[in-house]
């Protein structure tokens, strides 16, 4: 048995999660139109290469990889280009960013890439090279490229392969549908990314809140004979943080600033090491996704199998969405999501959950009060910081303090808002901090880069103006010293050399 | 001696003094030169924290010798591609008090970058010479663009071109320069109050 | 005899602080706790002062004025003791820290009119203190400003991002928290 340890702080909010039927998968229809976004992850967005018009079958590829930090996307199903164009995502901004509109033709038609049974026999730059052209990024919430989270170098050996199939966020329960539906999957797929990471040990961790997927877990385990550990820990919010479930299954702690690979593990989510299985051994690109359709303004709340670029609002009207007065629509959960303003924004690679509460249900917040330095806050926060100390500086905008109290350190799980008996908006401010920080760090880079064009344009005027008068000194000792030679006047022997030559022409006729 | 001092006491206090003035006023003298110094490196790190666009608009031609000014002590709240951030961190460097922008040198705008409309660009290569940058790729009868990462948003290319072509677009658009704004402060205490109920009760 | 220091060190840091008791220095105590590392750089600056220039007055009163009988120019002649160290710690610190030179240079000076380091000049001939006595008697004044300085410095810093009403802004609140700190110290004050 494994020892678990607990980390500092959590909160244990209402988990809600009966709500959405947990194990009970649906596929949801394919809707008309799909708007595909070019950048569905963390990085650098892809190109897309179809034009507008062009018919296309389902997993061809739409847009292309830039880059090492890029992830390509695919059709999730066939039909023909519309529009190539900005529209409106289900991002935080509310901005719009470049999508690929595929209007379907309901035949559902397929071309796979190649998929391979001897997985085993290949080697892990082969692998992550499928993973990479099949388009996937963390499923979790965060879209990070998968195929750049698995190719550390010789430099970071990893030893454990960590599931992370904690689900920790009230109401949602795709994670766990996922685990018992496709437990056989998942162990498949988590030995694939342990091949390729070169893990000797796979270790998956789930909360104790979820004993039908633990079961199924486990007896999918024994049956493929692997030598999987299946790690059950008791249910506190954020253990699901990829920084908090590794300190509480192994007891140590990720360095400041750091990765899970400087202390030797990798920690995916679940739906991504299901997805790099079908990739490598059924072809199929990433193209669809588990989300779960919850809260108390649905008449038909589930988890649902649907194609990315999916619009919000389908697959909410699908569920039996009421529109109350001030309803909000939350992408991902209660505590991590944000409301979405344009329900016509397509879900992506990162979207796990489409909650929609009614006021009851999650009340709007009241307006913040003063902070009573009470310190409940810093009593809740997983990572042990100082939520009141960064709040303070986040307002008065000190960014030396704000980096020495870490604030990098903060996984944004708003334990410490849930407790603040205020009621402010903590993470708001961190958020908005980081966000300045970054910002000053690249304007210091882009000062300090136009600092040293200005002076070497200085250096290189000051050189070319030094050769000149360089130049014009020789030029001036060179006809000096030649004025001595020739007596008196230069341009006077010159005229005489002229006349005389003059004088020669003449004479022969 | 003693007898001296005996007779005439203010006579011995002054030589007293006289002899300790002279004898510390020697050793400080030693340690002037023994403990001198040499240039004014603090010029240095405030250069470290102007924006570097050699702009022109703090009155000065270009950010060292605005950098040295405010080393001899000239005000800090010149510079307005710098803006509040700036001033707060040569506030910080320096222990002074934060001031806000001069607005005779100029108002903090958002940060720009200039943008040659190719149909009009004739070759002249007025801008590619007052660039202070070098952002500016091109020459003589060949099309002129503007490398984007390079460009400082100046404006001192702006007023060289002949044929008025040069355009100054905002840098930061788009969905991958955004990030979460600082909530509003809260707000006043009067709010706070029974009518607000109606918010937070049962739907 | 180390008892005696140690009572003299602790009466000099905590009883009698020259600060919030004796309250001596309140210029460059208020001036300079703006921030904790002007605070650190100030207390280093003020305790090498403050000790050299204890004993430096000690030995100019015992050894040129009371044998010149000149007893009567030691308040002078300490300020002159005084101004010659500065000075001299002034340039000490231009060369080895720029920066500070440049933050502290208006308090430098400062500390020649500091009323602390003519307090301690002067109490250490007040109470007839010997060369140990004298060289710890100083000591301790600049632990005990060091603390309060440091102490105030980091609560000020607070105080600057904290939700202070508009009026009270500034040196305000700080006056107030220094009065606040001084009622504090009064809780030594059956200590010895």
């Amino acid at each position: 048995m494994r020892a678990i340890h607990d980390i500092h702080g959590g909160i244990h909010p209402p988990d809600r999660k009966s709500l959405s039927r947990p194990g009970e998968l649906r596929d949801a229809a394919i809707p008309r139109t799909l708007m595909l976004p070019v950048r569905q992850h963390l990085g650098v967005p892809a190109k897309a290469v179809v034009a507008v018009g062009e018919s296309v079958l389902g997993g061809q590829l739409m847009a292309e990889a830039q880059g090492a930090m890029s992830v390509p996307v695919h059709a999730p199903t066939s039909g023909r280009v519309i529009d190539v164009a900005p529209y409106p995502l289900a991002h935080a901004s509310g901005l719009q960013d470049i999508c690929i509109v595929l209007e379907t033709d309901g035949k559902d038609e397929w071309r796979l890439m190649s998929g391979v049974t001897n997985w085993r026999e290949l080697s892990p730059e082969a692998l992550i090279e499928r993973i990479r052209d099949a388009g996937i990024a963390g499923m979790g919430g965060a879209g990070f490229p998968t195929a750049v989270k698995l190719n550390l170098g010789p430099a970071r050996p990893i030893e454990t392969l960590l599931v992370n199939g904690t689900e920790c966020e009230p109401y949602i329960t795709a994670d766990d549908t996922l685990m018992q539906c496709q437990a056989a999957a998942l162990i498949e797929g988590a030995q694939i990314l342990a091949h390729v990471v070169g893990a000797g040990h796979i270790l998956i961790g789930i909360e104790d809140n979820k004993p039908e997927a633990i079961a199924r877990v486990e007896a999918a385990a024994l049956e493929a004979g692997a030598n999987i550990e299946v790690a059950t820990f008791p249910t506190k919010y954020p253990s699901g943080g990829e920084k908090q479930i590794i300190e509480i299954l192994t007891g140590q702690q990720v360095p400041s600033g750091g990765i899970p690979a400087d202390i030797g593990l990798v920690c995916v989510n679940p739906g991504t090491a299901v997805a790099a299985r079908q990739a490598i051994c059924e072809g199929r690109p990433l193209t669809h996704r588990i989300v779960t359709l919850t809260g108390e303004a649905l008449a038909r709340p589930g988890n649902v199998m649907a194609c990315l670029g999916t619009p919000i609002e389908d697959l909410l009207v699908e569920a039996g969405l009421t529109l109350g007065a001030e309803q909000r629509i939350i992408h991902g959960g209660p505590m991590m999501g944000f409301a979405v303003s344009d329900l016509s924004a397509p879900i992506t690679k990162i979207t796990n959950c489409l909650l929609a509460p009614t006021l009851s249900e999650l009340p709007l917040p009241g307006p913040a009060k003063p902070c009573i330095r009470c310190g409940h806050c810093a009593e809740a926060c997983p990572a042990s910081l100082l939520p009141q100390q960064l709040y303070w500086y986040a307002r008065a905008k000190d960014q030396e303090q704000l980096t020495e109290h870490r604030l990098f350190d903060c996984i944004e799980c708003g334990a410490c808002a849930y407790v603040c008996p205020s009621q402010i908006p903590l993470v708001q401010y961190y958020r908005a901090a980081k966000g300045q920080i970054r910002d000053s760090e690249q304007e210091r880079k882009r000062s300090d880069n136009s600092r040293d064009r200005f002076e070497a344009r200085q250096a290189r005027l000051d050189a070319e103006h030094a050769a000149r008068e360089a130049k014009r000194a020789a030029r001036k000792a060179a006809a000096e010293s030649k004025a001595d030679e020739e007596g008196a006047d230069p341009i006077q022997a010159a005229i005489e050399r002229a006349k005389a030559r003059k004088a020669e022409q003449d004479k022969t006729p | 001696m003693p007898a001296l001092l005996a007779d005439q006491p203010l006579l011995g206090a002054l030589l007293a003094l006289l002899c300790l003035g002279a004898v510390f006023g020697a050793l400080l003298g030693y340690a002037a030169v023994r403990f001198r110094v040499e240039g004014n490196p603090i010029s240095e790190q405030i250069n470290a924290l102007l924006p570097q666009t050699q702009c022109g608009q703090c009155g000065y031609p270009g950010c060292r010798p605005y950098s040295e000014a405010i080393a001899e002590g000239d005000a800090i709240n010149k510079c307005p591609p710098g803006g509040e951030e700036t001033i707060q961190a040569l506030a910080d460097l320096l222990d002074v008090e934060p001031q806000p922008l001069d607005a005779e040198h100029g108002v903090e705008k958002e940060p720009v970058v200039a943008w040659i409309r190719e149909d009009e660009c004739i070759g002249c290569t007025k801008c590619i010479q007052a660039c202070p940058v070098d952002a500016i790729l091109g020459a003589a009868k060949v099309m002129h663009t503007v490398i984007a990462d390079e460009c400082t948003g100046c404006d001192l290319c702006i007023e060289p071109c002949p044929v008025d072509c040069i355009d100054l677009i905002p840098r930061k658009q788009g969905i991958g320069y955004w990030h979460w704004p600082l909530p509003a402060d809260r707000a006043p205490r009067f709010d706070v109050i029974a009518s607000d109920a109606h918010r937070q009760d049962a739907a | 005899m180390l008892g005696d220091i140690a009572l003299l060190l602790v009466g000099a840091v905590l009883v009698n602080n020259f600060v919030l008791v004796q309250f001596l220095g309140l210029c460059p105590f208020m001036g300079v706790s703006n921030k904790l590392e002007t605070a650190m750089g100030m207390s280093v600056a003020t305790t090498f002062v403050l000790t050299l220039a204890s004993v430096c007055s000690y030995l100019t009163y015992n050894y040129l004025l009371i044998p010149l009988d000149l007893a009567y120019l030691r308040t002078i002649s300490f300020i002159l003791v005084i101004a010659v160290v500065v000075q001299f710690t002034e340039m000490v610190v231009r060369k080895t820290s720029p920066l500070l030179h440049r933050v502290l240079g208006v308090f430098l000076p400062l500390i020649t009119t500091n009323c602390a380091v003519l307090g301690v000049a002067l109490l250490n001939i007040n109470q007839a203190h010997n060369f140990i006595e004298s060289l710890f008697y100083g000591l301790g004044a600049a632990l005990g400003f060091s603390l309060v300085l440091v102490l105030f410095a980091a609560m000020r810093e607070r105080l600057a991002v904290a939700d202070v009403p508009e009026p009270f802004q500034g040196a305000a609140i700080g006056m107030i928290t220094a009065g606040l700190a001084s009622l504090a110290f009064m809780g030594f004050a059956g200590l010895i």
